[in-house]
């Protein structure tokens, strides 16, 4: 292997895992707080739409506008993640870490046994845009390095060990994200789809972020202390400290 | 299932799914999409105008809530 291909190879596996960690993120976290069949079978449909376009475009994939669709899933994702914010500060101020089986009231969750199509469309719109934003990396490394698209291979390669690499992670790891109690887990996910919906939406728009992808942990701090801050305030009203209680 | 009711169906999810308990966190979040492509189209980086919506319209929400449990 050239330094070259290597240095393709690497620099994709990178850039396609800090993406499919932002994949499998939602579809654990929507899977442990809503329904694990329904989140995965969304997961399942946007990696099915994926495969199709990507099949479809092949390496025309990077001359379609990504802006529109970061615009409309980055909105559509903040807008629900903050009524989970809320509602998990709420409940969080109210019961602090109450056991995952605790009555959730007007949690607007699924039947027994039906789908969950909250959870199905929030994993499906997730995966899709994540996957897209895989190929394109893969794509876009894979064609500007190396003589007319030669490193290509090595960008697949480096791609696809990132996705299977946290894919696997995330299989691991959600037997114990099922375990944390069902309040503190609805603030937590709202928490990362308000965060990753602000830096979609923006970077839809066109907007510059100071520090790039790293923004990201900037927006989420923002988000977390806000989340901090709230829960502060309400406990104090539900325990009768505030004036107004 | 008719076709009338899996459009009401359909329509109904995605009522759900964007305007749920409280509107004005999704006109909030359209609002500030909104300024920041205004702020955009003048030449400005707004970045920091949409998360500080979003931070305003959370403790509107939640003042709003917690009022009316009072």
């Amino acid at each position: 292997m050239s330094g070259a291909a290597a240095y393709v190879l690497l620099t994709t596996f990178l850039a396609s895992a800090v993406e499919a960690v932002e994949m499998v993120t939602i579809v654990v976290g929507v899977g442990a707080t809503r329904s694990w069949r329904s989140s995965l079978s969304g997961a399942a449909a946007g990696f099915g739409v994926l495969i199709l376009l990507v099949a479809a475009a092949g390496a025309g994939l990077s001359r379609v506008p990504i802006g529109g669709l970061r615009l409309v899933v980055g909105a559509l994702l903040l807008i629900f993640g903050l009524q989970w914010f809320t509602k998990g500060v709420r409940r969080v101020a109210a019961r602090g870490f109450a056991g995952m089986h605790a009555p959730d009231e007007g949690d607007g969750g699924p039947q027994e046994g039906g789908m969950d199509w909250t959870a199905f469309v929030l994993s499906f719109k997730g995966v899709l845009l994540e996957g897209l934003e895989v190929a394109f990396i893969v794509v876009t490394f894979g064609l500007s390095s190396g003589a007319h698209g030669s490193e290509l291979p090595y960008a697949v390669i480096g791609g696809a060990a990132a996705v299977v690499l946290i894919v696997g992670a995330g299989l691991a790891v959600h037997r114990i994200v099922s375990r944390i109690p069902r309040s503190v887990l609805q603030l937590v996910v709202g928490v990362m789809l308000t965060t990753f919906g602000t830096f979609w939406s923006l970077e839809g728009l066109g907007v510059q972020w100071p520090a790039g992808d790293a923004s990201i942990v900037g927006l989420l701090l923002l988000y977390v202390a806000t989340a901090a801050v709230f829960i502060g305030l309400e406990r104090r009203r539900v325990l009768g400290l505030a004036p107004n209680a | 299932m008719r076709p009338f009711s899996w459009l009401a169906a359909f329509a109904l999810f995605w009522w759900d799914f964007i305007i749920g308990d409280d509107w004005r966190m999704a006109a909030a979040v359209i609002a500030g999409l909104g300024l920041t492509a205004l702020a955009l189209h003048w030449g400005l980086q707004a970045w920091w105008l949409l998360p500080a919506v979003v931070v305003v319209a959370i403790a509107f929400h939640l003042w709003r809530v917690s009022g009316a449990r009072r």
